[in-house]
C-alpha cells in the first residue's frame, strides 16, 4: 500500500508544529501539567507521521538508527549524571542541590502559585529534558524498526 | 441537567459507538482508525475529569504511536478481513 501526495504533503505540513508542541510540554513540565515522557511522546508522534508516510528506503535518509539510539543514549547519561552529581554536593541520589540558589535554573521563586518562570526548580527541568530525550529516540526506534521489516513491494 | 454533564454523556456516547466500529468493520484501516478516535474521545474524557496529565499522555500514546504501529502492520499485511 502506497501512500498519496496527499497524505505526505499533510504530514510534512504537521510535523513541525508537533515537535514544537513536544518541545513546549517537556520545556514547560514542572510548571504545566505533563513533562518529559508526554512531550517525549508528542514528538515522537510527530516523526511517526514522517514514517507512516514514507517507504523504509525514503526515510533512512532523513532519520537513522545510530541517531536515534544516541539520542536515547544521551538521554539516559543526562539523567544518570544529574543524579549521581548530587552525590558530589553531599545530598542523596537525586537530591536537588540547585534550587533557590539564584543561578542556573535556581531562581528564588516566593511561595504559592509560580506566576510561569521557566528558570526554576533546580534539578527538575534537568531531569525531564533527560526524559523527553529518552523517550522521544526509544518510541521513534521502535516505529522505525518496524517499518523496517516489512516488503514495499505489494500492491 | 447542566451542560458539563450533557456534554459528557455525548463523550461516552461516542466512546460507545466507536469502540463497536472498531470490532464491526471488515476495512482493517477504518478500524484502525476508529481505534485512534477511540483514544481521542478517551483524552477528552480525562480532561473532562480534570486529568489532563492523564489526557496528553493518552492522546500521544494511544491517538498517535498505537494508530501509527497499526498503519505499518496493515502496509505489511492485506487491508480487507477475509470472509470466514
Amino acid at each position: 500500500m502506497k501512500m498519496t501526495k496527499i497524505v505526505r504533503t499533510t504530514a510534512d505540513a504537521f510535523y513541525p508544529f508537533c515537535l514544537v508542541f513536544g518541545l513546549y510540554v517537556v520545556t514547560h513540565g514542572h510548571l504545566t501539567p505533563g513533562g518529559g515522557f508526554q512531550g517525549g511522546a508528542v514528538m515522537a508522534t510527530g516523526t511517526a507521521l514522517l514514517i507512516v508516510s514514507r517507504s523504509y528506503r525514503e526515510i533512512t535518509g532523513r532519520l537513522r538508527q545510530t541517531m536515534l539510539k544516541l539520542c536515547e543514549a544521551f538521554g539516559l547519561m543526562l539523567f544518570l549524571l544529574a543524579g549521581l552529581q548530587s552525590l558530589a554536593n553531599a545530598r542523596p541520589f537525586l537530591g536537588n542541590w540547585l534550587t533557590q540558589t539564584g543561578g542556573f535554573v535556581g531562581s528564588v521563586v516566593s511561595y504559592g502559585p509560580n506566576p510561569g518562570s521557566l528558570d526554576t526548580g533546580g534539578l527538575v527541568p534537568l531531569l525531564n529534558v533527560g526524559v523527553g530525550l529518552e523517550v522521544f529516540g526509544g518510541l521513534t526506534l521502535i516505529i522505525l524498526c518496524m517499518l523496517s521489516g516489512i516488503k514495499e513491494d505489494r500492491p | 441537567m447542566t451542560p458539563y454533564l450533557f456534554f459528557q454523556g455525548l463523550v461516552l456516547a461516542g466512546l460507545i459507538v466507536s469502540g463497536i466500529l472498531v470490532v464491526t468493520f471488515k476495512d482493517l484501516l477504518a478500524a484502525a482508525i476508529a481505534s485512534g478516535a477511540f483514544s481521542l474521545l478517551l483524552a477528552l474524557e480525562f480532561y473532562l475529569l480534570q486529568a489532563p496529565d492523564v489526557a496528553i499522555a493518552e492522546a500521544g500514546i494511544g491517538a498517535g504511536l498505537t494508530t501509527a504501529i497499526f498503519i505499518i502492520a496493515i502496509r505489511g499485511t492485506k487491508r480487507y478481513e477475509e470472509e470466514e
